[in-house]
Protein backbone atom coordinates (compact mmCIF):
# COMPACT_ATOMS: atom_id res chain seq x y z
CA UNK A 1 0.00 0.00 0.00
CA UNK A 2 2.69 2.46 0.70
CA UNK A 3 4.47 1.45 -2.32
CA UNK A 4 2.18 2.07 -4.47
CA UNK A 5 1.64 5.61 -2.60
CA UNK A 6 5.26 5.96 -3.08
CA UNK A 7 4.94 5.04 -7.04
CA UNK A 8 1.81 7.07 -7.39
CA UNK A 9 3.73 10.38 -5.92
CA UNK A 10 7.15 9.79 -7.85
CA UNK A 11 5.37 9.28 -11.12
CA UNK A 12 3.10 12.25 -10.21
CA UNK A 13 6.72 14.39 -9.50
CA UNK A 14 8.26 13.05 -12.91
CA UNK A 15 5.45 13.98 -14.77
CA UNK A 16 5.85 17.61 -13.38
CA UNK A 17 2.02 17.58 -13.39
CA UNK A 18 1.80 17.29 -9.72
CA UNK A 19 2.54 20.41 -7.11
CA UNK A 20 3.54 22.39 -10.16
CA UNK A 21 0.45 22.52 -12.37
CA UNK A 22 -2.39 23.30 -9.43
CA UNK A 23 -0.27 25.72 -7.66
CA UNK A 24 0.19 27.23 -10.85
CA UNK A 25 -3.22 27.57 -12.03
CA UNK A 26 -4.02 28.73 -8.46
CA UNK A 27 -1.90 31.49 -8.81
CA UNK A 28 -3.00 32.22 -12.35
CA UNK A 29 -6.53 32.06 -10.70
CA UNK A 30 -6.23 34.84 -8.30
CA UNK A 31 -3.90 37.16 -10.22
CA UNK A 32 -6.80 37.38 -12.83
CA UNK A 33 -9.20 37.65 -10.43
CA UNK A 34 -8.47 41.52 -9.69
CA UNK A 35 -7.91 41.88 -13.53
CA UNK A 36 -11.52 40.82 -13.88
CA UNK A 37 -13.50 42.94 -10.73
CA UNK A 38 -10.95 45.62 -10.13
CA UNK A 39 -8.11 46.47 -7.65
CA UNK A 40 -9.85 47.71 -4.80
CA UNK A 41 -8.75 45.81 -1.95
CA UNK A 42 -12.36 46.31 -0.02
CA UNK A 43 -14.03 44.53 -2.77
CA UNK A 44 -11.25 42.06 -3.05
CA UNK A 45 -10.91 41.21 0.83
CA UNK A 46 -14.82 40.69 0.98
CA UNK A 47 -14.85 37.91 -2.50
CA UNK A 48 -11.13 36.57 -1.07
CA UNK A 49 -12.43 33.59 0.92
CA UNK A 50 -14.93 32.24 -2.08
CA UNK A 51 -12.08 33.00 -4.85
CA UNK A 52 -9.37 31.31 -2.96
CA UNK A 53 -12.00 28.35 -2.59
CA UNK A 54 -12.95 28.35 -6.00
CA UNK A 55 -9.40 28.61 -7.13
CA UNK A 56 -8.59 25.36 -4.99
CA UNK A 57 -11.68 23.40 -6.08
CA UNK A 58 -10.64 24.23 -9.81
CA UNK A 59 -7.16 23.41 -9.43
CA UNK A 60 -8.17 20.03 -7.65
CA UNK A 61 -10.69 19.33 -10.47
CA UNK A 62 -8.14 19.79 -13.60
CA UNK A 63 -5.86 16.93 -11.72
CA UNK A 64 -8.40 14.29 -11.53
CA UNK A 65 -8.53 12.96 -15.07
CA UNK A 66 -4.75 11.61 -14.20
CA UNK A 67 -5.58 9.45 -11.22
CA UNK A 68 -6.28 6.55 -13.59
CA UNK A 69 -5.90 7.02 -16.71
CA UNK A 70 -1.98 6.57 -16.74
CA UNK A 71 -2.41 3.24 -15.24
CA UNK A 72 -5.51 2.56 -17.34
CA UNK A 73 -3.42 2.79 -20.30
CA UNK A 74 -0.34 0.65 -19.38
CA UNK A 75 -2.81 -1.93 -17.55
CA UNK A 76 -1.25 -1.57 -14.34
CA UNK A 77 -4.76 -1.10 -13.12
CA UNK A 78 -5.46 -4.60 -14.47
CA UNK A 79 -2.36 -5.57 -12.28
CA UNK A 80 -3.98 -3.71 -9.25
CA UNK A 81 -6.85 -5.28 -9.31
CA UNK A 82 -5.65 -8.74 -9.20
CA UNK A 83 -3.25 -7.90 -6.64
CA UNK A 84 -4.03 -9.17 -2.63
CA UNK A 85 -4.62 -5.18 -1.94
CA UNK A 86 -8.45 -4.77 -1.98
CA UNK A 87 -10.03 -2.00 -4.28
CA UNK A 88 -11.09 0.02 -2.12
CA UNK A 89 -7.66 0.12 -0.30
CA UNK A 90 -6.19 1.19 -4.24
CA UNK A 91 -8.60 4.33 -4.61
CA UNK A 92 -7.78 5.29 -0.89
CA UNK A 93 -4.23 5.18 -2.12
CA UNK A 94 -4.84 6.93 -4.92
CA UNK A 95 -6.91 9.39 -3.24
CA UNK A 96 -4.31 10.09 -0.29
CA UNK A 97 -1.51 10.44 -3.23
CA UNK A 98 -3.92 13.08 -5.31
CA UNK A 99 -4.72 14.80 -2.27
CA UNK A 100 -0.73 15.29 -1.21
CA UNK A 101 -0.21 16.34 -4.96
CA UNK A 102 -2.75 18.63 -5.36
CA UNK A 103 -4.74 19.85 -1.90
CA UNK A 104 -1.69 19.66 0.45
CA UNK A 105 0.50 22.11 -1.81
CA UNK A 106 -2.43 24.55 -1.98
CA UNK A 107 -2.76 24.24 1.75
CA UNK A 108 0.22 25.42 2.42
CA UNK A 109 0.42 28.09 -0.11
CA UNK A 110 -3.00 30.36 0.66
CA UNK A 111 -1.49 32.54 3.22
CA UNK A 112 0.49 33.43 -0.24
CA UNK A 113 -2.70 33.38 -2.62
CA UNK A 114 -4.97 35.16 0.34
CA UNK A 115 -2.16 37.73 0.58
CA UNK A 116 -2.54 38.83 -2.78
CA UNK A 117 -6.21 39.01 -2.46
CA UNK A 118 -6.00 41.39 0.39
CA UNK A 119 -7.41 38.50 2.88
CA UNK A 120 -8.26 40.60 6.47
CA UNK A 121 -5.18 39.10 8.83
CA UNK A 122 -7.68 37.31 11.01
CA UNK A 123 -9.23 35.63 8.08
CA UNK A 124 -5.59 33.83 7.62
CA UNK A 125 -6.15 30.90 10.17
CA UNK A 126 -9.95 30.07 9.06
CA UNK A 127 -8.92 30.15 5.76
CA UNK A 128 -6.08 27.09 5.89
CA UNK A 129 -8.15 25.34 8.56
CA UNK A 130 -11.14 24.99 5.89
CA UNK A 131 -8.69 24.00 3.11
CA UNK A 132 -6.78 21.86 5.22
CA UNK A 133 -10.72 20.07 6.65
CA UNK A 134 -11.76 20.48 3.12
CA UNK A 135 -9.46 19.25 0.31
CA UNK A 136 -9.08 15.88 1.27
CA UNK A 137 -13.14 15.28 0.38
CA UNK A 138 -12.74 17.42 -2.98
CA UNK A 139 -9.67 14.36 -3.80
CA UNK A 140 -12.40 11.36 -2.33
CA UNK A 141 -15.24 12.65 -4.42
CA UNK A 142 -12.91 13.51 -7.39
CA UNK A 143 -11.59 9.81 -7.08
CA UNK A 144 -15.40 8.67 -7.70
CA UNK A 145 -15.45 11.14 -10.60
CA UNK A 146 -12.03 9.59 -12.18
CA UNK A 147 -13.63 6.15 -11.58
CA UNK A 148 -17.02 6.49 -13.06
CA UNK A 149 -14.73 8.13 -16.38
CA UNK A 150 -11.97 6.00 -16.47
CA UNK A 151 -11.96 3.77 -19.39
CA UNK A 152 -13.70 7.09 -21.02
CA UNK A 153 -11.90 8.65 -24.28
CA UNK A 154 -13.09 12.32 -23.76
CA UNK A 155 -13.88 11.61 -20.05
CA UNK A 156 -12.62 15.30 -19.03
CA UNK A 157 -15.59 17.38 -19.33
CA UNK A 158 -18.03 14.40 -18.59
CA UNK A 159 -15.40 14.61 -15.45
CA UNK A 160 -15.91 17.85 -14.42
CA UNK A 161 -19.81 17.52 -14.85
CA UNK A 162 -20.29 14.71 -13.07
CA UNK A 163 -17.84 15.65 -9.91
CA UNK A 164 -18.42 19.42 -9.83
CA UNK A 165 -22.53 19.37 -8.47
CA UNK A 166 -21.28 16.85 -6.03
CA UNK A 167 -18.38 19.39 -4.75
CA UNK A 168 -21.36 21.74 -3.69
CA UNK A 169 -21.64 21.14 -0.47
CA UNK A 170 -17.89 20.63 0.30
CA UNK A 171 -18.13 24.08 -1.59
CA UNK A 172 -20.23 25.85 0.53
CA UNK A 173 -19.46 24.61 3.77
CA UNK A 174 -15.95 25.30 3.16
CA UNK A 175 -15.88 29.01 2.05
CA UNK A 176 -18.71 29.97 4.49
CA UNK A 177 -16.09 29.08 7.18
CA UNK A 178 -13.05 31.15 5.45
CA UNK A 179 -15.22 33.91 4.83
CA UNK A 180 -17.11 33.90 8.68
CA UNK A 181 -13.73 33.83 10.07
CA UNK A 182 -12.79 37.04 7.63
CA UNK A 183 -15.48 38.36 9.00
CA UNK A 184 -15.05 37.69 12.48
CA UNK A 185 -18.23 36.06 12.63
CA UNK A 186 -18.82 32.12 14.62
CA UNK A 187 -17.10 29.38 12.44
CA UNK A 188 -18.57 26.67 14.39
CA UNK A 189 -21.25 24.93 12.36
CA UNK A 190 -20.01 25.52 9.14
CA UNK A 191 -16.87 23.73 10.28
CA UNK A 192 -18.57 20.82 11.85
CA UNK A 193 -20.26 20.19 9.25
CA UNK A 194 -17.38 20.69 6.17
CA UNK A 195 -15.48 17.90 9.14
CA UNK A 196 -18.78 15.70 8.77
CA UNK A 197 -18.53 15.83 5.24
CA UNK A 198 -14.85 15.20 4.91
CA UNK A 199 -14.81 12.24 7.19
CA UNK A 200 -18.41 10.83 5.75
CA UNK A 201 -16.98 11.09 2.04
CA UNK A 202 -13.54 9.34 3.22
CA UNK A 203 -15.16 6.56 5.08
CA UNK A 204 -17.83 5.63 2.65
CA UNK A 205 -17.04 6.77 -1.30
CA UNK A 206 -13.81 4.73 -1.53
CA UNK A 207 -16.64 1.37 -1.29
CA UNK A 208 -18.28 3.29 -4.04
CA UNK A 209 -15.09 4.45 -5.82
CA UNK A 210 -13.73 0.63 -5.51
CA UNK A 211 -17.18 -0.90 -7.08
CA UNK A 212 -17.22 1.70 -9.89
CA UNK A 213 -13.81 0.75 -10.82
CA UNK A 214 -14.35 -2.79 -10.75
CA UNK A 215 -17.50 -2.54 -13.38
CA UNK A 216 -14.81 -0.41 -15.06
CA UNK A 217 -12.12 -3.15 -15.45
CA UNK A 218 -14.89 -6.29 -16.14
CA UNK B 1 -62.66 33.66 -24.48
CA UNK B 2 -59.22 34.37 -22.55
CA UNK B 3 -60.38 35.31 -18.98
CA UNK B 4 -59.31 39.01 -17.91
CA UNK B 5 -55.64 38.79 -16.16
CA UNK B 6 -54.87 42.26 -15.77
CA UNK B 7 -51.27 43.40 -15.88
CA UNK B 8 -49.77 40.18 -15.20
CA UNK B 9 -51.32 38.76 -18.91
CA UNK B 10 -47.83 38.18 -20.36
CA UNK B 11 -46.47 36.52 -17.25
CA UNK B 12 -49.13 33.97 -16.91
CA UNK B 13 -49.42 32.92 -20.82
CA UNK B 14 -45.94 32.77 -21.18
CA UNK B 15 -45.42 30.20 -18.66
CA UNK B 16 -48.40 28.21 -20.09
CA UNK B 17 -46.82 28.53 -23.33
CA UNK B 18 -43.31 27.51 -22.30
CA UNK B 19 -44.45 24.74 -19.88
CA UNK B 20 -47.15 23.30 -22.87
CA UNK B 21 -44.28 24.07 -25.33
CA UNK B 22 -41.98 21.66 -23.41
CA UNK B 23 -44.34 18.84 -22.41
CA UNK B 24 -45.26 19.15 -26.17
CA UNK B 25 -41.89 19.06 -27.18
CA UNK B 26 -40.99 15.96 -24.50
CA UNK B 27 -44.05 14.11 -25.51
CA UNK B 28 -43.19 14.16 -29.26
CA UNK B 29 -39.75 13.06 -28.91
CA UNK B 30 -41.07 10.08 -26.82
CA UNK B 31 -43.45 8.99 -29.12
CA UNK B 32 -41.00 9.64 -32.14
CA UNK B 33 -38.30 7.46 -30.13
CA UNK B 34 -40.55 4.74 -29.70
CA UNK B 35 -41.79 3.96 -33.56
CA UNK B 36 -38.58 4.40 -34.80
CA UNK B 37 -37.39 1.89 -32.46
CA UNK B 38 -40.49 -0.39 -32.90
CA UNK B 39 -40.16 -0.27 -36.39
CA UNK B 40 -36.34 -1.20 -36.43
CA UNK B 41 -37.19 -3.90 -34.18
CA UNK B 42 -40.05 -5.39 -36.48
CA UNK B 43 -37.41 -4.93 -39.20
CA UNK B 44 -34.61 -6.89 -37.60
CA UNK B 45 -37.26 -9.59 -36.15
CA UNK B 46 -38.97 -10.15 -40.03
CA UNK B 47 -35.79 -10.44 -41.47
CA UNK B 48 -34.86 -12.89 -39.18
CA UNK B 49 -37.95 -15.25 -39.28
CA UNK B 50 -38.36 -14.25 -43.69
CA UNK C 1 -50.89 -7.77 -5.06
CA UNK C 2 -48.11 -9.56 -3.74
CA UNK C 3 -44.45 -9.20 -4.01
CA UNK C 4 -43.35 -11.98 -6.67
CA UNK C 5 -46.25 -11.35 -8.84
CA UNK C 6 -44.72 -7.77 -9.29
CA UNK C 7 -41.25 -9.00 -10.03
CA UNK C 8 -42.56 -10.94 -12.78
CA UNK C 9 -42.66 -7.53 -14.31
CA UNK C 10 -39.13 -7.23 -14.30
CA UNK C 11 -39.28 -9.99 -17.24
CA UNK C 12 -38.75 -7.40 -20.41
CA UNK C 13 -41.59 -9.60 -22.95
CA UNK C 14 -43.87 -9.55 -20.01
CA UNK C 15 -43.03 -5.92 -18.89
CA UNK C 16 -43.44 -4.80 -22.82
CA UNK C 17 -47.35 -6.71 -22.92
CA UNK C 18 -48.22 -4.98 -19.66
CA UNK C 19 -47.30 -1.63 -21.23
CA UNK C 20 -49.39 -2.57 -24.70
CA UNK C 21 -52.51 -2.65 -22.10
CA UNK C 22 -51.77 -0.23 -20.06
CA UNK C 23 -50.74 2.55 -21.66
CA UNK C 24 -53.31 3.74 -23.25
CA UNK C 25 -55.77 4.18 -20.85
CA UNK C 26 -52.85 6.07 -18.23
CA UNK C 27 -52.30 8.16 -21.51
CA UNK C 28 -56.04 8.75 -22.02
CA UNK C 29 -56.42 9.76 -18.23
CA UNK C 30 -53.56 11.50 -17.69
CA UNK C 31 -54.39 13.80 -21.13
CA UNK C 32 -58.08 14.43 -19.39
CA UNK C 33 -56.80 15.24 -15.56
CA UNK C 34 -54.15 17.41 -17.34
CA UNK C 35 -56.95 19.15 -19.65
CA UNK C 36 -59.17 19.23 -16.46
CA UNK C 37 -57.03 20.57 -14.18
CA UNK C 38 -55.12 23.23 -16.15
CA UNK C 39 -58.72 24.31 -18.14
CA UNK C 40 -60.04 24.54 -14.74
CA UNK C 41 -56.90 26.51 -13.37
CA UNK C 42 -56.47 28.83 -15.76
CA UNK C 43 -60.33 29.93 -17.02
CA UNK C 44 -62.50 28.92 -13.62
CA UNK C 45 -60.50 30.25 -10.81
CA UNK C 46 -60.65 33.65 -9.22
CA UNK C 47 -57.04 35.94 -9.37
CA UNK C 48 -55.25 36.07 -5.74
CA UNK C 49 -56.26 39.48 -3.85
CA UNK C 50 -51.80 39.38 -3.55
CA UNK C 51 -50.98 38.05 -6.74
CA UNK C 52 -53.36 39.01 -8.91
CA UNK C 53 -54.10 36.28 -12.08
CA UNK C 54 -50.10 35.27 -11.48
CA UNK C 55 -51.31 32.53 -8.96
CA UNK C 56 -52.57 30.46 -12.01
CA UNK C 57 -49.03 29.61 -12.47
CA UNK C 58 -49.18 27.36 -9.53
CA UNK C 59 -50.84 25.14 -11.43
CA UNK C 60 -48.01 24.20 -13.81
CA UNK C 61 -45.53 25.23 -11.24
CA UNK C 62 -45.88 23.00 -8.45
CA UNK C 63 -46.76 20.09 -9.87
CA UNK C 64 -43.30 19.88 -11.68
CA UNK C 65 -41.36 20.65 -9.39
CA UNK C 66 -43.13 17.87 -7.36
CA UNK C 67 -42.44 15.46 -10.39
CA UNK C 68 -38.94 17.14 -10.58
CA UNK C 69 -37.92 15.36 -7.36
CA UNK C 70 -40.40 12.25 -7.62
CA UNK C 71 -38.83 11.34 -10.95
CA UNK C 72 -34.91 11.59 -9.06
CA UNK C 73 -36.18 9.59 -5.91
CA UNK C 74 -37.93 6.85 -8.78
CA UNK C 75 -34.45 6.35 -10.43
CA UNK C 76 -32.67 5.95 -7.10
CA UNK C 77 -35.69 3.14 -6.26
CA UNK C 78 -35.18 1.75 -9.87
CA UNK C 79 -31.42 1.67 -9.00
CA UNK C 80 -31.27 -0.23 -6.30
CA UNK C 81 -33.40 -2.46 -7.79
CA UNK C 82 -31.32 -2.84 -10.52
CA UNK C 83 -27.58 -2.91 -8.22
CA UNK C 84 -29.79 -5.75 -5.88
CA UNK C 85 -31.86 -7.82 -8.57
CA UNK C 86 -30.26 -7.29 -11.53
CA UNK C 87 -33.56 -6.62 -13.20
CA UNK C 88 -32.98 -5.02 -16.92
CA UNK C 89 -36.76 -3.19 -17.07
CA UNK C 90 -35.23 -1.52 -14.33
CA UNK C 91 -32.06 -0.03 -14.77
CA UNK C 92 -34.30 0.87 -18.72
CA UNK C 93 -37.02 2.42 -16.15
CA UNK C 94 -34.00 4.87 -14.43
CA UNK C 95 -32.76 6.05 -17.91
CA UNK C 96 -35.92 6.38 -19.49
CA UNK C 97 -37.12 8.46 -16.70
CA UNK C 98 -34.14 10.95 -16.65
CA UNK C 99 -34.77 12.86 -19.51
CA UNK C 100 -38.62 13.02 -18.20
CA UNK C 101 -37.22 14.77 -14.61
CA UNK C 102 -35.13 17.30 -16.76
CA UNK C 103 -38.01 18.86 -18.55
CA UNK C 104 -39.43 18.82 -15.43
CA UNK C 105 -37.52 20.98 -14.09
CA UNK C 106 -36.76 23.49 -16.53
CA UNK C 107 -40.69 23.75 -16.29
CA UNK C 108 -40.47 24.33 -12.58
CA UNK C 109 -37.43 26.67 -12.88
CA UNK C 110 -38.95 28.91 -15.97
CA UNK C 111 -42.50 29.40 -14.36
CA UNK C 112 -40.80 30.12 -11.21
CA UNK C 113 -39.13 32.50 -13.26
CA UNK C 114 -41.34 34.20 -14.88
CA UNK C 115 -43.65 33.96 -11.83
CA UNK C 116 -40.33 36.00 -9.82
CA UNK C 117 -40.43 39.05 -12.40
CA UNK C 118 -43.73 40.23 -11.24
CA UNK C 119 -44.05 39.13 -7.36
CA UNK C 120 -40.56 39.32 -6.23
CA UNK C 121 -39.03 41.72 -9.16
CA UNK C 122 -36.37 39.42 -10.21
CA UNK C 123 -36.25 36.87 -12.62
CA UNK C 124 -33.46 35.00 -9.92
CA UNK C 125 -33.09 34.94 -6.63
CA UNK C 126 -30.42 32.48 -5.11
CA UNK C 127 -33.34 31.79 -2.67
CA UNK C 128 -32.77 28.10 -1.14
CA UNK C 129 -35.10 26.08 -2.96
CA UNK C 130 -34.17 27.82 -6.70
CA UNK C 131 -30.60 27.02 -5.75
CA UNK C 132 -31.30 23.52 -5.08
CA UNK C 133 -33.40 22.86 -8.08
CA UNK C 134 -30.30 24.33 -10.06
CA UNK C 135 -28.24 21.48 -8.44
CA UNK C 136 -30.95 19.26 -9.34
CA UNK C 137 -30.88 20.18 -12.64
CA UNK C 138 -27.29 19.93 -12.92
CA UNK C 139 -27.61 16.56 -11.60
CA UNK C 140 -30.18 15.13 -14.16
CA UNK C 141 -27.49 16.77 -17.00
CA UNK C 142 -24.14 14.47 -15.76
CA UNK C 143 -26.71 11.47 -15.01
CA UNK C 144 -27.74 11.59 -18.34
CA UNK C 145 -24.29 12.34 -19.74
CA UNK C 146 -22.36 9.25 -18.44
CA UNK C 147 -25.39 6.71 -20.03
CA UNK C 148 -25.14 8.67 -23.48
CA UNK C 149 -21.02 8.56 -23.00
CA UNK C 150 -20.66 4.41 -22.45
CA UNK C 151 -21.38 2.24 -24.59
CA UNK C 152 -21.70 -0.88 -22.87
CA UNK C 153 -25.31 -1.12 -22.04
CA UNK C 154 -24.43 -3.43 -18.57
CA UNK C 155 -21.51 -0.76 -18.03
CA UNK C 156 -24.00 2.09 -18.39
CA UNK C 157 -26.26 0.95 -16.13
CA UNK C 158 -23.76 -0.19 -13.22
CA UNK C 159 -22.15 3.17 -13.41
CA UNK C 160 -24.96 5.55 -13.79
CA UNK C 161 -27.19 3.20 -10.78
CA UNK C 162 -24.09 4.25 -8.16
CA UNK C 163 -23.72 8.02 -10.02
CA UNK C 164 -27.74 7.95 -8.79
CA UNK C 165 -27.44 6.50 -5.65
CA UNK C 166 -24.02 9.00 -4.33
CA UNK C 167 -25.62 11.88 -6.39
CA UNK C 168 -28.66 11.56 -4.18
CA UNK C 169 -26.79 11.90 -1.00
CA UNK C 170 -24.79 14.44 -2.26
CA UNK C 171 -28.38 16.29 -3.87
CA UNK C 172 -29.68 15.63 -0.18
CA UNK C 173 -26.81 17.33 1.77
CA UNK C 174 -26.94 19.97 -0.93
CA UNK C 175 -30.54 20.79 0.10
CA UNK C 176 -29.24 21.29 3.68
CA UNK C 177 -25.98 23.34 2.40
CA UNK C 178 -27.70 25.84 0.47
CA UNK C 179 -29.95 26.13 3.04
CA UNK C 180 -27.65 27.32 5.72
CA UNK C 181 -25.98 28.92 3.11
CA UNK C 182 -28.12 31.19 2.15
CA UNK C 183 -29.52 32.18 5.57
CA UNK C 184 -26.17 33.16 6.00
CA UNK C 185 -26.42 35.68 3.46
CA UNK C 186 -29.42 37.65 4.16
CA UNK C 187 -31.09 36.77 7.17
CA UNK C 188 -35.33 36.02 6.73
CA UNK C 189 -35.28 37.14 3.23
CA UNK C 190 -39.36 37.64 2.21
CA UNK C 191 -38.77 35.17 -0.99
CA UNK C 192 -39.29 32.35 0.87
CA UNK C 193 -43.35 32.86 0.50
CA UNK C 194 -44.55 29.24 1.01
CA UNK C 195 -46.74 28.57 -1.52
CA UNK C 196 -48.12 25.71 -0.64
CA UNK C 197 -49.64 26.74 2.85
CA UNK C 198 -51.05 30.08 1.55
CA UNK C 199 -53.28 28.23 -1.30
CA UNK C 200 -56.89 28.53 -0.41
CA UNK C 201 -59.50 26.10 -1.25
CA UNK C 202 -60.58 27.34 -4.67
CA UNK C 203 -56.80 27.21 -5.83
CA UNK C 204 -56.50 23.26 -4.28
CA UNK C 205 -58.93 21.33 -5.95
CA UNK C 206 -57.56 21.92 -9.46
CA UNK C 207 -54.26 21.81 -8.35
CA UNK C 208 -54.87 18.20 -7.40
CA UNK C 209 -55.98 17.64 -10.70
CA UNK C 210 -53.01 18.90 -11.97
CA UNK C 211 -50.76 16.82 -9.61
CA UNK C 212 -52.59 13.88 -10.74
CA UNK C 213 -52.70 14.68 -14.29
CA UNK C 214 -48.49 15.43 -14.00
CA UNK C 215 -48.10 12.40 -12.21
CA UNK C 216 -50.45 10.23 -14.98
CA UNK C 217 -48.07 11.83 -17.70
CA UNK C 218 -45.08 10.81 -16.02
CA UNK C 219 -45.75 7.29 -15.81
CA UNK C 220 -47.47 7.20 -18.97
CA UNK C 221 -44.35 8.41 -20.51
CA UNK C 222 -42.08 6.10 -18.56
CA UNK C 223 -43.74 3.40 -19.48
CA UNK C 224 -43.40 4.65 -23.25
CA UNK C 225 -39.37 5.51 -22.96
CA UNK C 226 -38.44 2.29 -20.67
CA UNK C 227 -40.58 -0.22 -23.54
CA UNK C 228 -38.52 2.35 -27.00
CA UNK C 229 -35.33 1.52 -24.50
CA UNK C 230 -36.50 -2.67 -24.21
CA UNK C 231 -36.88 -2.45 -28.19
CA UNK C 232 -33.54 -0.82 -28.91
CA UNK C 233 -32.04 -3.30 -26.82
CA UNK C 234 -33.23 -6.20 -28.68
CA UNK C 235 -32.87 -4.82 -31.75
CA UNK C 236 -28.92 -4.57 -30.92
CA UNK C 237 -28.92 -7.88 -29.56
CA UNK C 238 -30.57 -9.54 -33.06
CA UNK C 239 -27.94 -7.75 -34.94
CA UNK C 240 -25.50 -8.42 -33.14
CA UNK C 241 -26.53 -12.60 -33.68
CA UNK C 242 -27.55 -11.64 -37.14
CA UNK C 243 -23.96 -10.40 -37.94
CA UNK C 244 -22.14 -13.57 -35.80
CA UNK C 245 -23.98 -15.35 -38.68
Amino acid sequence: MISLLLRDLRLAMRAGGGFGLGLSFFLIVTVLVPFGVGPGSALLAKIAPGILWLGALLACLLSLDRIFALDWEDGSLDLLATSPLPMEGVVTVKALAHWLTTGLPLCIASPVFALLLSLPPEGYQWLILSLVLGTPALSVIGTFGAALTVGLKRGGLLLSLLVLPLYVPTLIFGAEVARRGAEGLATTTPILMLAGISAGTIALLPFASALVLRVNLR
Amino acid sequence: MIPDLGKYADTVLSSYAVSILLLVLLVAVSIRAARKARIELEQVEGRRNG
Amino acid sequence: MNLNALWEYANPVKFSRTVSLVLPWVSVLALVSLVVGLVWGFFFTPDDYRQGSTVKIIFLHVPSAMMAISAWFMMLVTSLIWLIRRHHVSALAAKAAAPIGIVMTLIALATGAIWGQPMWGTWWAWDPRLTSFLILFLFYLGYVALWEAIENPDTAADLTAVLCIVGSVFAFLSRYAVNFWNQGLHQGASLSLDKEENVADVFSTPLYVCIAGFVLLFVALVFLRTRTEIHKRRTKALLARERLG
